[in-house]
């Protein structure tokens, strides 16, 4: 039992392990110019080193605070009209179009609008990255709703349940598990959005802004630091998800 | 909504009519080909009757209509004079799996419909373990379906039907997607649990045995569009077992069911 998983667990470790065995390799050959590649232990150190003494966990903390709240600003707004578009299919299909549109265009496209709209403040990256989100959501939950099986919608409306009992009690859930693929979806995009505003629209901290910085001044060990700290934090907004998804649509799949 | 919760209809009691459940007149098409054509049905107080007939016949389309959970294009459904929306009626579907509620424990499956009748909690609860003892199976309700086998989430779906205390109870092919074992485990407990309530029950089914053994009348449908083309009594005395199953009524039943039944198909 306990050696298997520790098996399991060397199994899901070849491939880091690999990666970082090649990186070791490709600097110990000069085959790249060290000052564009360093090795993965100077680059880790100038991880820790960033987290310890430096200023990479405030970069860190204020990038998930602005994908938390643009997260946070896409539920409220996207969940519950994505349940009264999907409770009808004709309505839907008069905003579909506008939903698919919106959800094509690139949400950085829109930057150059929400500067004008909303200024150079925190509230722009945090709104357009609640934009791009919300459309995610919003089709995701819709979606969710229409396709709910109708058979459980039938066994409540026969035990008497009045058209709202039957949304609440049956269509919600069932519309769960769509819901979840549209917010882990969302959470994503709001990372990528925040991420390329703190590059882009005059920010003076977070890790987009970090990353653009470091590369600035060749300082490529905290470059890495940073595009790995963005990886992290990416890996474990979905990791959170899947948990959330597993504690609250536990019947998913079953 | 639901009126005849409070068990005082004085016409009920003491003058119960024979005639339950009335259709009249009913009429449904499905895409330009008639189902049903001025359809009239009546069903007595408290039988048990089993829907047998040809594939496509509408065995399924006739029960939902009655239930109210598939609009007809016309005619009249009746209980004891109300609409259904008036009557309690419990449903169980023959896939179970798409019936019960995933997300509630099996116990808060079967105390869902309590929430549509104007109970107390006490009241609710009371009637839940009332159900409970009738039917006397060891079951961890605390469990969700998906944790279940097939033929215990049917039974999950079954006391649902019949915790408010149907006036009704609708059984849709309940047990087809089971095994044998559970089958006759199933019809078992229905029986015994519908022992002497008084229920007014339609059973589809495609199994002419299970027909039989179950009901108290055998409905036999034609081709579409559908008629009744027969209806069969079968007043073997209950609690009825594998036994039953032998004896020369059934046989004589059975046989005869199934020849109405051929010459309907050959029509």
């Amino acid at each position: 039992m306990t050696f298997r998983r520790i098996g399991r667990g060397m199994q899901a470790l070849t491939g880091a392990l690999l990666l970082i065995a090649v990186w070791e390799l490709v600097v110990a050959s000069s085959m790249v110019d060290p000052v564009l590649l360093p090795g993965p232990g100077e680059a880790l150190r100038a991880f820790r080193d960033g987290l310890t003494e430096g200023t990479l966990w405030t970069d860190f903390s204020r990038t998930i605070w602005r994908t938390g709240a643009s997260f946070a600003i896409a539920v409220v707004l996207a969940v519950p009209l994505g349940i009264v578009l999907g409770a009808s299919e004709r309505v839907y299909g008069a905003v579909e179009f506008l939903i698919d549109f919106f959800r094509s265009t690139p949400a950085s496209a829109m930057f150059p609008l929400f500067l004008v709209l909303f200024g150079v403040g925190d509230f722009t990256k945090i709104a357009v990255a609640a934009f791009g989100a919300a459309l995610v959501i919003l089709f995701n939950v819709a979606y969710g709703v229409m396709n709910a099986r109708k058979q459980r919608q039938l066994a409540a409306r026969v035990m008497g349940a009045g058209p709202l009992r039957v949304m609440v009690d049956v269509t919600v859930w069932e519309s769960l598990p769509q819901t979840f693929v549209g917010l882990r979806n969302g959470v994503s995009i709001a990372l990528v959005i925040v991420i390329v505003a703190e590059m882009f629209i005059g920010s003076t901290d977070g890790l987009g802004q970090r990353i653009m910085n470091a590369q600035m001044v060749f300082d490529m060990p905290q470059m890495y630091a940073a595009i790995f700290s963005a990886g992290v934090l990416g890996y474990g907004l979905n990791l959170l998800f899947i948990g959330l998804e597993r504690r609250f649509v536990h019947w998913s799949g079953k | 909504m639901r009126a005849a919760t409070k068990r005082v209809p004085v016409v009920d009691v003491a003058r119960p009519a024979v005639d339950h459940v009335v259709v009249k007149g009913l009429c449904k098409a499905f895409n330009g080909t008639t189902l049903y054509a001025d359809f009239d049905l009546t069903l007595a107080r408290g039988s048990f009757v089993s829907v047998f007939g040809p594939n496509g016949c509408g065995k399924s389309t006739l029960i939902n209509m009655i239930a109210g959970i598939l609009p007809m294009d016309r005619g009249s459904v009746l209980f004891d004079g109300r609409p259904v929306s008036q009557t309690r009626i419990g449903y169980v579907f023959q896939n179970y799996r798409e019936a019960v509620f995933p997300w509630l424990r099996a116990i808060d499956n079967i105390r869902y419909p309590l929430n549509f009748l104007p109970l107390s909690k006490a009241e609710r609860e009371a009637r839940v373990e009332a159900l409970l003892a009738s039917f006397d199976v060891k079951l961890d309700l605390n469990r969700y379906p998906y944790e279940m086998s097939g033929g215990q989430q049917q039974l999950v779906s079954i006391m649902r039907a019949l915790v408010v205390d149907p006036q009704v109870l609708f059984l849709d092919e309940p047990f087809s997607a089971l095994d044998y074992e559970m089958t006759l485990f199933l019809r078992d407990r229905l029986q015994h649990v519908l022992e002497g309530r008084g229920v007014t029950s339609l059973l589809v089914s495609h199994d002419l045995d299970e027909a039989v053994f179950m009901a108290d009348e055998v409905l036999l449908l034609t081709r579409r569009p559908t008629t009744v083309a027969a209806r069969i009594a079968f007043d073997a005395p209950r609690p009825r077992t594998a036994g039953t199953t032998v004896t020369a009524d059934f046989v004589r039943v059975k046989a005869e069911c199934l020849e109405i039944f051929q010459r309907e198909v050959r029509r």
